[in-house]
């Protein structure tokens, strides 16, 4: 055992811990920096449905029925498999309409029924003070295990205020005030808790696992073991199987499963950590997995544990539900104790600040706040600040929520099972089900459905699970369980009807929700709902298909600005409500809040504002009360939901239209520079060929002034300068010839004489003409082909032109002493390679993409002295380029600078029509 | 598209779950066996379990926004 102060100072020192963890979250958060904005924290907050429950209650349901322990877990598994469809849609509702609890939310879909919020509130107080009573059951019976000596038997009596239940109750109570209520959040959101709670859910975790493995490798030699040996007992043995010896209730597993889904989603605190505390919907992708790895981590030890437990203590000495505190005391290991106590106080807290914080804003916008603006003396009392009040109502909520959760605790609490208390507030919170869903996906679902839903259902509650549970631990006659209310065997609670079979859970949860589920929806069938319900329905059910333009606002009326204002004023504070108003007029595109207009969006605007403080019910009441409203009837609906719909169409139109124009915008921009470069193309093409064209005729045009001038001319100088003229004409015309030739080519207006080619012919054909050329500048020519080709269709004398222009441009740069042009043909399947290979300095590889294009010599884009001029017109590249292609082959050059270069082509054996790019590559490499 | 894809994968996963972590399916393992130790039946609920959290891990991570 361990001393009372030790075990008191660790617990208010984990607490003071915690409250650090919330202040600097709080912190980091005001400074920009959320520590929540994040997946994993995310889903560790959504881990707080582990509670004493879980961390204790587990042992006695597996020590009693083996694996049912299972379903409270499996069927949470289930839900988030769904989760990125239901729990999505419900944070996007309630983020846009600034919902804060799950009253809120149901009352919200129903056309802001005071009423309803009121009724849902009043469910989940009733439902939920059992399951807090759970947790301080669960804390002091830890706590009196931890510091009372072996032996002695935990049960002794003690007077209510010495057994210390109370203190703990007002403990939390104090703390979840400090966690909860510090100041008044139109969100209704709480950073520093959510960041405490995934501190508490990462400890829990850490304890349970720890102590797992120390009874499972520290008691006993691992699973296996303590299987074997608890497989060893017939009564374990049948523990350990489905059937254990009788028929199997599957119904009791399909409805403990299908209830613990349920819950999951609609306990105050899950709404509140998995929706109201969501920070970005996209958190949720990971938390949907991570969540029931969570739950599988933390169930994996249970099993074992309890076995280890059963074997070591024996039946019926230690309460099993102890058995993780127990197991490392009876060992002597009081520091692991002591951390899996801090683990089990986690468990609890976590579980009790969450939901007391969420049941306290549900008390006070939806139970206190409707009331107080009942009453005329407080509406008439109109100004002055109302935040004050608002905490007030919040600190005394939560309060009153723990004491009442003391209160069931001593009643009832001694008398049950963690988890059946556990189960009886699940129950409860499964009523919500059919409004919530119903609302999400059925638009016809209406306000007075869903109250006689919820009320049918509960009262069903009431009387099949809640009372007996009652009159079970001794506060009630419990003749009326077996005889019946007023002797009617049928309508004994646990046997309804004479529906016997079902254990008393499976039994209540049947008849409840078939009685919640019947009555909502033959009564929402019954009536058409109202205007209000009806516009509310359509902002639940198509929320994904809503954007900030294209919301609709169903209001009509007249309103000024300074009583909205003012309104807001009182409910959030002034400075909060200036910041409010001026981002709206800002968004809204105005400088002032006086030129905001007085419009049903503004309205909604602070409505919507309004509800994150104090319900959307209140809100409606608190707004009508400052405007001058008309009436919504259904058509006024219909005609909104036509306006936004075809602003919504227009807008999408817009959107598209935009789309396209920039799309035809994108195109325009491009011709436009294909046609600048094509014009600056031809600017050079024409300067080009006027440069070319001008140096013959001003030598030609020299020579003729000089043989007008000097009649006398000596006739060998005169027949020197004719001999001149002769050859700069003969380049002219050459110029000109081939100019035209690439404008035909180009326009597709040539002419071409094709037959079958043999390029063995055309090859020795060309280097027949070029022969002399190569003989004075002193190059060899070695021309390297096979014997025998197959032949081609294309035109002879074009090819001709080809092969010419290669030789020739190679014979220009080979160097004057030992200059080599290598000629070498290859006949391959799919057509013919030609390459013609110099010695010369070659091309850089910059430089290699510009000697196709027309007047563009190497040399003339480069600045080296050393390179000389070479005579040529500048067009044999180009046009050698146009007359492959026309045959459907490409052109190519290989180079390095200083290792020569290989100019090459190819021609397919099938000619394409127009000669198109050749896509086929051509892998041949020059050498 | 893709969102409609993700959604009908996750109501096949959640149908799958429903059936296979119920009775009668559930008897299938209801046998005098032990895998690593464990005794079949709890084993068996466990590694579904696992099976069903590695699928729904893999829909919502491999699908980028």
């Amino acid at each position: 055992m361990l001393s009372p102060i030790l075990v008191i100072g660790v617990a208010l020192a984990y607490l003071l811990i915690l409250f650090a963890v919330a202040y600097y979250a709080d912190r980091r958060a005001q400074a920009g920096h959320s520590v929540i904005d994040n997946p994993w924290v995310y889903a560790l907050s959504i881990a707080v449905y582990c509670t004493a429950w879980t961390y204790f209650g587990s042992f006695g349901t597996a020590v009693s029925g083996g694996v049912w322990f299972l379903p409270i877990y499996l069927g949470p598994t289930l839900a988030m498999v769904l989760g990125w469809l239901v729990i999505r849609k419900m944070i996007r509702i309630a983020k846009t309409y600034r919902i804060t609890s799950i009253a809120d939310f149901i009352a919200s879909r129903y056309g802001k029924s005071s009423l309803l919020a009121g009724l849902v509130t009043l469910i989940t107080i009733v439902g939920i003070v059992p399951y807090i009573a759970l947790q301080l059951k669960a804390v002091s019976g830890a706590y009196r295990l931890m510091t009372t000596p072996p032996g002695i038997g935990s049960g002794a009596a003690v007077s209510w205020w010495s057994d210390g239940t109370l203190y703990v109750a007002l403990l939390l109570a104090g703390f979840t005030i400090m966690f909860g209520t510090r100041h008044l959040e139109s969100s209704e959101r709480h950073e520093g808790m959510v960041a405490a709670i995934a501190f508490e859910s990462v400890i829990k975790l850490m304890a349970f696992l720890l102590a797992g493995f120390f009874v499972v490798y520290g008691l006993y030699d691992g699973f296996a073991d303590v299987f074997t040996q608890a497989m060893a007992q017939q009564e374990l043995k049948d523990l350990l199987s489905f059937t254990q010896n009788r028929t199997f209730p599957y119904t009791q597993w399909f409805s403990l499963t299908l209830l613990a889904m349920l819950a999951f989603i609609f306990l105050p605190r899950q709404f509140q950590v998995m929706v109201v505390e969501n920070v970005d919907e996209r958190h949720l992708r990971r938390a949907v997995w991570v969540f029931p790895l969570y739950l599988l981590l933390i169930n994996v030890f249970v099993l074992p544990i309890a076995l280890g437990g059963l074997l070591f203590f024996g039946a019926d000495t230690v309460n099993p539900e102890n058995y993780i505190l127990a197991l490392p005391l009876a060992q002597g290991y009081e520091l692991l104790a002591l951390f899996v106590f801090v683990g089990g106080l986690s468990a609890a807290t976590g579980m009790v600040i969450v939901e007391v914080i969420a049941v306290s804003t549900m008390v006070c916008n939806d139970l206190v706040m409707p009331m107080l603006l009942k009453t005329r003396r407080f509406a008439r009392r109109s100004g002055g600040d109302l935040t004050g009040l608002l905490l007030l109502i919040r600190r005394v909520a939560i309060i009153g929520i723990l004491l009442l959760g003391y209160l069931y605790f001593h009643l009832a609490g001694e008398a049950y099972a963690l988890v059946s208390i556990g189960l009886i507030s699940f129950a409860a919170v499964a009523q919500f089900a059919p409004a919530m869903l119903g609302g999400m996906y059925w638009k016809g679902a209406t306000r007075h459905g869903a109250l006689a839903g919820l009320s049918g259902g509960f009262l069903v509650w009431i009387y099949t699970l809640m009372l007996p549970s009652l009159a079970k631990s001794g506060w009630m006659s419990q003749d009326f369980l077996n005889e019946g209310l007023w002797g009617l065997a049928m309508l004994r609670p646990e046997q309804l009807l004479g529906m016997s079979g079902l254990d008393n859970l499976t039994h209540s949860l049947f008849w409840s929700l078939f009685v919640n589920i019947s009555l909502f929806v033959t009564v929402s069938l019954w009536r058409r709902p109202s205007a209000r319900e009806a516009s509310q329905a359509l902002l639940f059910v198509d929320v994904f298909q809503r954007s900030p333009v294209t919301h609709p606002v169903f209001w009509q009326g007249q309103a000024q600005v300074h009583d909205l204002l003012q309104l807001t004023e009182r409910f959030l504070g002034t400075a909060r409500a200036q910041r409010l108003f001026t981002r709206y007029a800002r968004e809204s595109g105005l400088n002032d809040i006086e030129q905001v207009p007085a419009d049903a969006k503004l309205v909604q605007f602070v409505e919507t504002q309004l509800t994150g403080a104090i319900g959307s019910a209140s809100a409606r009441v608190m707004v009508a009360s400052v405007v001058d409203e008309e009436p919504l009837e259904l058509n006024d609906v219909m005609r909104i939901l036509e306006e936004a719909s075809q602003l919504r169409i227009y807008s999408q139109a817009l959107e598209e239209k935009s789309a396209s124009l920039e799309q035809a915008t994108r195109e325009l921009r491009a011709a436009n520079q294909q046609l600048q470069s094509l014009d600056r193309l031809k600017d050079d093409f024409m300067s080009s060929v006027t440069h070319e064209l001008r140096t013959p005729l001003t030598s030609i045009r020299a020579l003729t002034e000089l043989m007008l001038d000097d009649p006398q001319m000596e006739a060998e100088q005169r027949q020197q300068f004719l001999g001149i003229m002769v050859t700069e004409t003969e380049r002219l015309s050459r110029l000109v010839n081939q100019v035209l030739d690439m404008a035909r080519i180009e326009a597709g207006h040539a002419e071409w004489h094709n037959s079958d080619v043999d390029m063995l012919e055309v090859i020795s054909q060309a280097v027949n003409s070029i022969q002399a050329t190569y003989r004075e500048k002193g190059a060899a020519l070695v021309v390297d082909a096979p014997a025998q080709v197959g032949t081609i269709r294309a035109d002879v004398d074009r090819l001709v032109q080809v092969v010419l222009n290669l030789l020739s441009n190679a014979v220009k740069y080979v160097p004057d002493e030992g200059g080599k042009v290598i000629v070498r043909l290859q006949d391959e399947a799919d057509g013919i390679t030609v390459e013609v290979t110099d010695n010369g300095p070659g091309i850089d590889p910059q430089r290699q993409a510009v000697v196709f294009e027309k007047f563009r010599r190497v040399e003339d884009e480069d600045n080296d002295p050393g390179r000389q001029h070479k005579p040529g017109t500048g067009l044999g590249l180009p046009i050698s380029r146009q007359i492959v292609e026309h045959f459907g082959g490409r052109i190519w050059l290989h180079s390095q600078a200083g290792e020569g270069a290989c100019f090459g082509f190819f021609l397919p054996r099938q000619a394409q029509k127009n000669g198109g790019d050749n896509n086929e590559q051509n892998g041949t490499d020059c050498g | 598209m893709l969102k409609r894809v993700i959604s009908q994968h996750l109501i096949a996963v959640f149908a799958a779950g429903l059936v296979l972590l119920n009775f009668p399916l559930l008897m299938l393992w209801d046998k005098d066996i032990q895998v690593f130790g464990w005794p079949l039946p709890a084993f068996g609920l466990f590694l579904l379990w696992a099976v069903l959290i590695v699928l729904l891990a893999w829909i919502m991570e491999s699908n980028g926004d």
